[in-house]
């Protein structure tokens, strides 16, 4: 990030968790070196930084894929059997819940309750929402991404 | 009792894109009504006469907070809508937001005017940022209209955090911090966001305002019962033919939610207010819906015979245990043993005194955790152990 570039953010330190944001955008996660000049240009300590970057789940400290897939596994998703959706998921990508394809095109996480629980079960990849989803439809969602 | 629109009025009704197709529908009439005949001190009269409690689960009186961060001297108040759902079942503001931004933009400068509030802040949840379009789009055409003269209203996205939907640890989150749950007092009406008066409203309640300003408070408050007024908008998931949202008003039973409107068969238990909420098996299901029953922010699932309750149990603690802050102790390691437990019941390796053992953590942290989220953790356990004790029982293997 060049200092020299951004203009002194008027609230602070509460630009933070937006900068962070920005980052995560921008890089597909936040880098270590980033947070460190955060700190310098928010003048507070780094590891504040990083409390805040490791806290919220779509941030993330190490690098993801290029399209993040969130399943969601909470209760109303669970009763219309996600779990199919998860195998499907890990058979066509080859990968677990928490890992990166090799080619970096895809990160899998499973994640906590997303609101679709009346169209379950249900996933995200990147922001947007998938919903009644079948193993039949994945591939072709999959497909979409690159 | 029958279902009735009031939050729900506008949605499939207008064109959530279009301010003209709302404002055909009385929009934006009771913010005119409220800025030229009333005074903001009868504004918040109206809303504390209504009987309006808060939607998001927790049922404070809505006026009552008005009240209090209006009388709070200061220069610098704000308005925050909390739309950061995440309790598990729940996808009433989803709906209502995907549907009906407008009504909610003019409930905010409403609630601006009554509480001497200039700026106001949507705190919109990460996962929902496929609406973010729609309702900075809503926000922009009423500032096109001249209906935010002097209130402006900004979106904040969250991060991903279940806790962030708690009042503190969202204006924690605001301020650019982890979302951590302050201790209270001081309440956020006199010392909130940026150490400002400041009130916290779920959308479902900023949904009731205008009308509330337009037809009266006593029009809303024949609504419901005595201690519950209005309708309550309900999410409904699991077991059932016709998951969705509903309306109904506040009393009515159990029963003609999810038997009558959602189709549930052969139901074992029912979630109510997910998983911070209240577990109720079958036999109440003539139950009343209301605050002084059961409620929470209105998620309701449905479990068939089929499922096993500990299976649930476990569940809805590890979603507890992942999502819980970790700034208090109670909290933080309270889930976690309490996982840990239920996690030897879950494989059939319980142990009997772990049961008592369940009941003394449970209490502990009711009545030590410095949050909902930690206090209101140990229900689903507590209502199980009340109801299905022999689900437990049969999961024993030593003494």
């Amino acid at each position: 990030m060049n200092r020299e570039a951004i203009t002194v953010p008027p609230r602070g330190r509460e630009e933070l968790l937006v900068r962070l944001k920005e980052t995560q955008a921008k890089f597909g996660y936040v880098p270590e070196e980033t947070m460190a000049e955060l700190a310098e240009y928010l003048d507070m300590p780094i590891n504040e930084v990083y409390g805040v970057a490791s806290f919220y789940s779509f941030l993330s400290t190490r690098p993801l894929g290029r399209n993040v897939i969130r399943i969601c596994k909470s209760l109303p998703c669970y009763l219309k059997n996600c779990q199919m959706i998860i195998e499907t998921v890990e058979r066509e990508l080859g990968i677990k819940p928490g890992e990166t394809t090799a080619d970096g095109r895809f990160s899998f996480r499973l994640t906590n309750c997303i609101g679709l629980c009346d169209r379950a079960p249900a996933m995200m990849v990147n922001g947007d929402a998938h919903v009644d989803l079948t193993p039949e439809k994945i591939a072709k969602i999959l497909q979409s991404y690159k | 009792m029958p279902q009735q629109q009031v939050v729900l009025k506008n949605c499939g009704v207008i064109d959530p894109r279009d301010i003209n197709t709302y404002l055909e529908k009385d929009g934006f009439k009771a913010l005119g009504k409220v800025r030229q005949e009333m005074t903001p001190e009868d504004a918040t009269g109206e809303v504390k006469a209504s009987g309006l409690r808060g939607r998001g689960g927790a049922g404070f009186p809505c006026g009552v907070k008005w009240a209090g961060a209006r009388s709070t001297p200061g220069d610098e108040k704000y308005v925050i809508c909390n739309a950061d759902e995440g309790e598990v079942g729940t996808f009433k503001d989803r709906y209502i937001l995907e549907r009906d931004p407008f009504t909610l933009v003019e409930a905010m400068a409403i609630a601006g005017y009554a509480i001497g509030a200039k700026q106001g802040y949507i705190y919109l949840r990460a996962e929902y940022h496929h609406l973010f379009d729609l309702l900075q789009n809503a926000i922009n055409q009423a500032k096109q209209h001249g209906y935010l003269d002097g209130f402006n209203i900004e979106i904040r996205e969250g991060a991903g955090a279940y806790i962030c939907g708690e009042e503190s640890a969202l204006m924690d989150s605001i301020e650019g911090k982890r979302g951590e749950s302050r201790y209270r007092p001081p309440f956020p009406t006199t010392v909130g966001l940026r150490g400002k008066p400041t009130i916290i409203n779920n959308v479902e309640t900023l949904m009731n305002i205008p009308q509330i300003m337009l037809n009266g408070a006593d029009w809303f408050s024949k609504m419901g019962t005595e201690r519950s007024k209005g309708t309550k908008v309900f999410s409904v998931s699991g077991d059932v033919q016709k998951p969705g949202v509903y309306e109904l008003v506040l009393g009515s039973p159990l029963r003609e939610l999810v038997e009558e409107l959602a189709i549930a068969k052969n139901i074992k238990m029912i979630q109510i207010g997910g998983a911070t909420g209240r577990v109720l098996p079958y036999a109440m299901i003539d139950t009343p819906l209301a605050f002084e029953t059961v409620l929470g922010a209105g998620a309701v699932i449905v479990f068939d015979e089929s499922r096993d309750v500990i299976d649930i149990v476990y569940r809805t603690m590890e979603f507890l245990t992942e999502e819980c802050c970790g700034k208090c102790t109670p909290g933080r390691q309270g889930t976690e043993v309490m996982l840990e437990i239920l996690d030897r019941f879950h494989h059939g390796e319980g142990a009997k005194r772990e049961i008592k053992d369940m009941e003394d953590l449970s209490s502990v942290m009711m009545l030590s955790s410095l949050c909902g989220l930690g206090q209101a953790a140990p229900n689903v356990v507590m209502d199980t152990l009340q109801y299905f004790r022999e689900a437990y029982e049969s999961r024993v293997a030593r003494g």
